[in-house]
């Protein structure tokens, strides 16, 4: 039987340098978010976004624990993925904005950010789609002995699709060196768990195919940095995949723009207060309100000369549409 | 010239891609110990050793989504779907996935994947087990469809699959896998994109892919017995789909019929027709006829399967009807 880890908070594992280092990120990310829904609507943005604001310690903690050789897949709520992945910021709002430097050259948009040079290999908008490649990837490197994890993100929604239980299951069989990130925020789109789940804990889906797996807080950038190190320690000596059950909340909607007319506003509004991580780190270094705004006033400056940048790109020839059909 | 049989010609050209190249690898339902549900892979494994050689749970998804996993990494894996009634299961991954991520990463990422598939009518399996979904495919831009119809053509062009870019998927039909042919001492690759005339003829092109190639070349005999002269192309590769000796064929002959074992109705055979009609408009003497199944699910009974599928009779009839409007 596959062992369920219960982690507690991990007080301790990172410096407090390194915390504000992860503070400032997970500050990055929310204000480059927060960017892009204002941009969005403004109207300057086509298509069609998703932000993750309530999930910036799960990006900052996870990548905090891997290699710097390691890769990911994300899925459509990919920016703070993206950016703890070390993609520059101007890449990214550039691709938002359908420039040629941005980090798909035009070609992705949100929904499809790639930077396979930081080991980004692709925000996937099929839900559940990119597990099976995340396998297939951790596969190359069994075979060539590298010392790398593949990471797959995904939410509680993609659990119930197939693509999930062949990929997880093949994972196991073959003890590939990957991660499986569940960011199990309780929602599938406007649905909620009562409504697309028969149970609450997940990482049962994992032990079912014989995969350990680890319970994680995810509004706690130290725990889940913790848990990541020691699944990545445990994926990478040969003894199989893990799966990494990380609790967040989406404080916002599915989409930019999505009135939430499912969701109790009481409830979002009590989250928001208690449940924010980057709040609740705020708290635990204590910062005081000049340091806060000194971080801030940095960040704010760099997603600013994000969207400078971005305004300033290049607009792709339309018939550079077909560039890139084929190899 | 020696001579292998199809099933022996793929073997082959599997076989010498993994012994010059440690990221050529193959995995599949029933490959391994059992060889293929076809035998196609027999001895394989004793040669590779498990780890190349790949047993798959029965996960059709998976198995194309680890393929494109580890082909983004730089390998060359050949995955084998066991009846092409199974890619249904995985067209998600080929069609949203395999097909879309160069394009979707601006250039960044290649996936150099061979989705091996086999089917085809003749042996009474059903409705779910003998479906031609080769027209499906090239609807799909960033995939490569390949059907060859020779042992010759079946090694080089899936040794060019390998060694191709871009996800390929290479279509083999059953009741060719006996078939016998010489082939080269040494494998020689054959590009994508160009037909081969597998008949000269002078009066009626017959377009033909899979299995109604054999039976296009019977066709063509008892036609010459007739008086009417038959050229017989095989385009081999459906994406890329070599137009330019489409054309020419029927530029010389005027006279134009399709002939593919799926569905007629929107089979490759439109789109055959849509490229002759528009590059051979003025040369054309009759309308352009389509061979292909009757538009129903496959039934059993043998009596059954063999009226709705396409046999060398009714490529002669369709000759026929061509040349009667001269």
């Amino acid at each position: 039987m596959a062992k369920v880890e219960k982690k507690a908070r991990s007080e301790g594992a990172l410096s407090d340098e390194r915390l504000r280092e992860l503070f400032r990120e997970m500050l990055l990310i929310r204000r480059f978010e927060e960017k892009v829904e204002e941009r969005f609507r403004a109207g300057e943005l086509p298509g069609f976004l998703h932000v993750a604001i309530g999930q910036e310690a799960v990006a900052s903690g996870v990548m905090a624990g891997l290699e710097p050789d390691d890769t990911i897949m994300s899925t459509h709520r990919a920016h703070g993925h993206t950016l703890a992945k070390g993609t520059h910021p101007n890449a990214i709002m550039a691709e938002l904005y359908g420039k040629t430097e941005g980090c798909s050259g035009g070609f992705g948009g949100s929904m499809h950010l790639y930077d396979v040079a930081n080991g980004m290999l692709g925000a996937n908008a099929v839900v559940g789609a990119g597990l099976p490649q995340v396998t297939g990837t951790a596969l190359a490197y069994q075979f060539r002995k590298e010392d790398k994890v593949a990471v797959a993100f995904f939410g509680d929604g993609a659990t119930n699709t197939g693509v999930f239980h062949e990929a997880l299951n093949l994972a196991q069989l073959w003890k590939v060196p990957a991660l499986f990130v569940l960011e199990m925020n309780g929602w599938a789109e406007s649905t909620p768990m009562s409504q697309h789940l028969p149970i609450t804990d997940l990482s049962q889906r994992a032990v079912a195919f014989g995969m350990h797996s680890i319970d994680v807080d995810g509004q706690d950038v130290e725990a889940v940095f913790t848990a990541t190190k020691e699944a990545r320690e445990y994926a990478a000596s040969g003894k199989g995949p893990v799966f990494l059950n990380v609790r967040t909340y989406r404080l916002v909607g599915h989409y930019i723009g999505d009135p939430q007319v499912y969701r109790d506003k009481d409830e979002l509004n009590e989250l928001r207060e208690t449940k924010d991580p980057i709040e609740l780190l705020r708290a635990r270094l204590e910062l005081s309100d000049d340091e806060f705004e000194q971080l801030d006033t940095e960040v704010t400056a760099i997603v600013e000369e994000s969207v400078a940048f971005a305004k300033a790109g290049t607009d792709p020839a339309p018939e550079d549409a077909l560039k890139w059909v084929y190899a | 010239m020696p001579e292998l049989t199809y099933r022996e010609a793929v073997r082959d050209a599997l076989s010498r891609a993994m012994r010059e190249d440690d990221d050529v690898f193959i995995m599949g339902e029933d490959i391994a110990e059992m060889g293929g549900s076809m035998g196609v892979t027999q001895g394989m494994l004793d040669e590779f050793g498990a780890e190349r050689v790949r047993n798959t749970p029965i996960s059709e998804m998976a198995i194309v989504g680890t393929g494109i996993g580890a082909a983004m990494q730089g390998m060359r894996p050949v995955v084998e779907i066991m009846y092409q009634d199974f890619l249904t299961l995985s067209m998600e991954q080929l069609v949203n996935q395999a097909a879309k991520h160069r394009t979707m990463s601006g250039g960044q990422l290649k996936v150099p994947l061979t989705i091996r598939t086999q089917g085809g009518a003749g042996w009474s399996p059903g409705a779910q087990h003998a479906q031609q979904f080769e027209s499906w495919f090239v609807h799909v831009p960033g995939l490569k469809v390949v059907f060859p119809s020779t042992p010759e053509d079946v090694r080089g062009l899936l040794w060019s699959a390998i060694y191709d870019d871009n996800p390929v998927v290479f279509f083999e039909h059953r009741l060719l896998y006996p078939l016998k042919g010489e082939v080269p001492d040494e494998l020689e690759p054959i590009p994508f994109g160009k037909a081969r005339i597998m008949r000269e003829g002078a009066d009626v092109t017959v377009i033909a892919i899979g299995r109604m190639v054999p039976e296009a070349l019977q066709a063509a005999e008892e036609a010459e017995a007739l008086g009417i002269s038959v050229e017989v192309l095989d385009p081999r590769t459906l994406l890329p789909l070599d137009e330019e000796a489409i054309i020419a064929s029927v530029q010389k002959t005027n006279r134009c019929v399709t002939a593919h074992e799926a569905v007629t109705r929107g089979g490759f055979g439109a789109e055959l027709t849509a490229v002759v009609q528009h590059g051979a408009f003025d040369h054309l003497d009759a309308p352009i006829e389509r061979v292909g199944a009757k538009f129903g699910p496959l039934a059993f009974a043998p009596a059954m399967e063999q009226w709705a599928v396409p046999h060398a009779a009714d490529v002669l009839e369709a000759v026929k009807r061509t040349v009667a409007r001269a």
